[in-house]
């Protein structure tokens, strides 16, 4: 589903050029549920841009689906994302003058879904993630983790083949994280989407099918197993660091 | 642009900033406003001014003579001279692009006064001879009985035709058709009335005129074979001051004046004069149209000005929009549909409000001479309208472009 080869990116911060991505090899094939792990500047945010074509790469090559993406123009850059990408905000980025419905029917607006069917759609996802009776309400009524799940419900309305996640607990307390998880989990399992899921929390990860570790812009482990993850952070004395800071 | 959804988007933004999206649109409405009610104005200014030419004819020009001021031929400088009958026929047989050519008589001269009688009422009114043809270019109406014609010219008739002011002094409320009233000892038959067309008065009130026969008046009250003035009218599409420069040379050959001396020729130019007034009305209407479009691009501006500030705070919802699936055209679409909106809602209230004003003022001004039908035809209000569309589509264009230059992952990251 997912194949990258050899991608770079820099960005450009005054006279400095800051390497952020040095090569990434990779591969997800459909249905699978994997998150990136690494630590802050790590690259995995940019990494996980780069797979929803909200930002471009320096050199190598990203196949989606079979299809090169590089170069697209903007509109076609668009259609793409709305084709095949659903994203996850860990700040839920939902609109705030919008509804629970509207906003999980947006997609569907930008796709020329006509109202009625956008509508009975949308709350058929609300349904789906539990939250058909906030419908009418607006985000600043929810809370943190229902509206992580509106926010997911936006991400899953227009079908795409890969579900994309930045942090989606990184706003949220241990209990509803492990709503959002066990959601996610869901919609790949039952749903075949292909998750995605940067996280520095271990137990985020732990709840994935595969783990990768990115430092530095580079891919330290591709293929580590969750399990192995809680071991390894067995008898390691986590304080206030963040999860993503501890090596396997 | 039918899109219902679309709208929906537009209500909320705008509704949410309801002060910001009132004083935005306040500034292209009072320049529309602003535009419509100098048009107008000027318009009402220009109607009655100009309204005032009804019935005369423009491309006319009197001629009169004055003392010599060049010697010539033998002649001293300062010799007074007058024209005659046979001058008219050598007009009329030598100056090209003549419509007509009207000799005519004033007794007393220029706007002399003459008591004139009926029964044991009188008043003063000037008295004209003048041939049918004068109808051209006097601006008057004939209510009752019939203008002079040939025939009275001819028979040399002692007939008289009153304006309706001098029918009032003389007859009260008789009818005057067919009386006899005294002109300086020599009675005269009414044959008809003539009333005013128009408020503008070339020389005497023409409700306060009697006219007569040219013949008759030469007759009459002993001008021989004088004319003092000559009305020259310009057949259509002939400058009146080339026929004018033309009479000037037959009459200076025939009166033996010097063919340069401008000032043995008194004359008044019609066309020149209303050319003058459209020059000024063209003028003024020029003049309210820069002011008009420029305080509307001001309000353009500021409709820019704040499409580009509300683009800023919305950076992130339009990043969002963008991560979902918004392509650039229907992000520029909406922003677009934004800025005409209000644009044309401002610019419909500013146009309302200006036509409102016109009409307010056209009821109060009434049947006053200076103001008359103030008001902007549809093409000015088209053409308002277009400049007003164009500027909105700049309005939101530029900001919308703005808006798509920076990437969706960094309009995502903005707060």
């Amino acid at each position: 589903m997912i194949v990258l080869k050899d991608i770079r990116k820099a960005y450009r911060t005054g006279a400095n050029l800051l390497q952020v991505l040095k090569g990434i090899d990779l591969e997800i094939r459909g249905g699978e549920l994997v998150s990136i792990m690494g630590s802050s500047g790590s690259g995995k945010s940019t990494l996980l841009n780069i797979i929803g074509i909200l930002d471009n790469y320096d050199s190598g090559e990203y196949l989606l689906d079979g299809m090169l993406i590089k170069g697209q123009t903007e509109t076609e850059s668009a259609l793409l994302r709305s084709k095949y990408i659903g994203y996850v905000f860990q700040s839920f980025n939902l609109i705030g003058f919008k509804n629970a419905l509207e906003n999980v029917a947006l997609p569907l607006y930008y796709q020329g879904v006509p109202r009625r069917k956008r509508n009975e759609l949308a709350l058929a996802m609300l349904e789906r993630v539990g939250l058909k009776e906030w419908a009418h309400h607006l985000p600043n009524e929810m809370s943190g983790g229902q509206k992580q799940r509106v926010a997911i419900a936006r991400a899953l309305v227009a079908d795409p083949k890969v579900v994309l996640a930045d942090e989606p607990t990184g706003a949220l307390d241990t209990r509803t994280s492990a709503e959002v998880m066990a959601l996610l989990t869901e919609v790949n399992r039952d749903m075949g989407k292909t998750v995605l899921i940067v996280t520095h929390e271990r137990d985020v990860a732990a709840a994935t099918q595969r783990v990768i570790y990115l430092r530095d812009g580079v891919i330290e482990n591709a293929h580590l197993d969750p399990r192995g993850l809680s071991t390894a952070m067995d008898g390691v004395r986590v304080t206030n660091k963040p999860a993503g800071d501890v090596r396997p | 642009m039918f899109d219902n959804d679309r709208w929906g988007e537009i209500w909320n933004t705008l509704s949410r900033n309801k002060l910001r999206s009132f004083l935005t649109m306040f500034g292209v409405g009072w320049g529309i406003f602003m535009l419509v009610v100098m048009l107008g104005m000027g318009n009402g200014l220009k109607n009655a001014v100009l309204g005032g030419f009804e019935g005369f004819a423009t491309n006319s020009a009197f001629m009169w003579t004055m003392p010599t001021t060049k010697p010539y031929a033998g002649f001293q400088k300062g010799r007074f001279f007058t024209f005659d009958n046979e001058d008219v026929g050598i007009i009329r047989r030598n100056v090209t692009g003549l419509e007509s050519c009207i000799p005519q008589l004033q007794l007393g001269g220029w706007q002399g006064g003459n008591t004139v009688t009926y029964g044991n009422k009188s008043g003063a009114f000037s008295i004209y001879g003048c041939e049918p043809a004068v109808l051209q270019v006097e601006a008057v109406r004939i209510p009752q009985g019939r203008f002079l014609n040939e025939a009275d010219l001819r028979n040399e008739r002692k007939v008289a035709v009153i304006g309706v002011e001098v029918v009032q002094q003389l007859f009260g409320g008789q009818p005057p058709l067919g009386e006899y009233i005294k002109v300086n000892g020599v009675y005269f038959q009414v044959v008809g009335v003539t009333k005013r067309k128009s408020s503008a008065e070339m020389g005497d009130n023409p409700d306060a005129k009697i006219y007569v026969p040219f013949t008759t008046f030469q007759k009459a009250f002993n001008a021989l074979n004088e004319v003092h003035w000559l009305t020259l009218v310009a057949k259509p599409g002939v400058d009146v001051a080339d026929v004018e420069k033309q009479v000037r040379l037959v009459l200076a050959r025939k009166h033996k004046v010097d063919p340069t001396d401008e000032g043995a020729f008194g004359g008044w130019n019609m066309q020149e004069f209303y050319n003058n007034m459209n020059g000024l009305f063209l003028g003024i209407g020029g003049l309210s149209w820069f002011v008009g479009i420029c305080t509307l691009l001001a309000g353009v501006i500021g409709i820019g000005n704040i499409m580009l500030v509300s683009i800023q705070e919305r950076t992130k919802e339009i990043g969002i929009r963008r991560s979902i699936g918004a392509t650039p055209k229907a992000i520029t679409g909406q922003i677009v549909q934004e800025a005409l909106t209000l644009t044309f809602i401002a610019g419909y209230i500013g146009l309302l409000a200006g036509v409102g004003v016109l009409e307010a003022v056209r009821r109060l001004a009434g049947e006053a001479d200076f103001f008359k039908n103030p008001g902007v035809d549809l093409f000015v209000a088209l053409v308002a309208f277009a400049v007003l569309i164009v500027a909105g589509l700049i309005a939101g264009l530029l900001p919308a472009r703005r808006a798509l230059a920076i990437k969706a992952v960094d309009a995502l990251r903005a707060e």
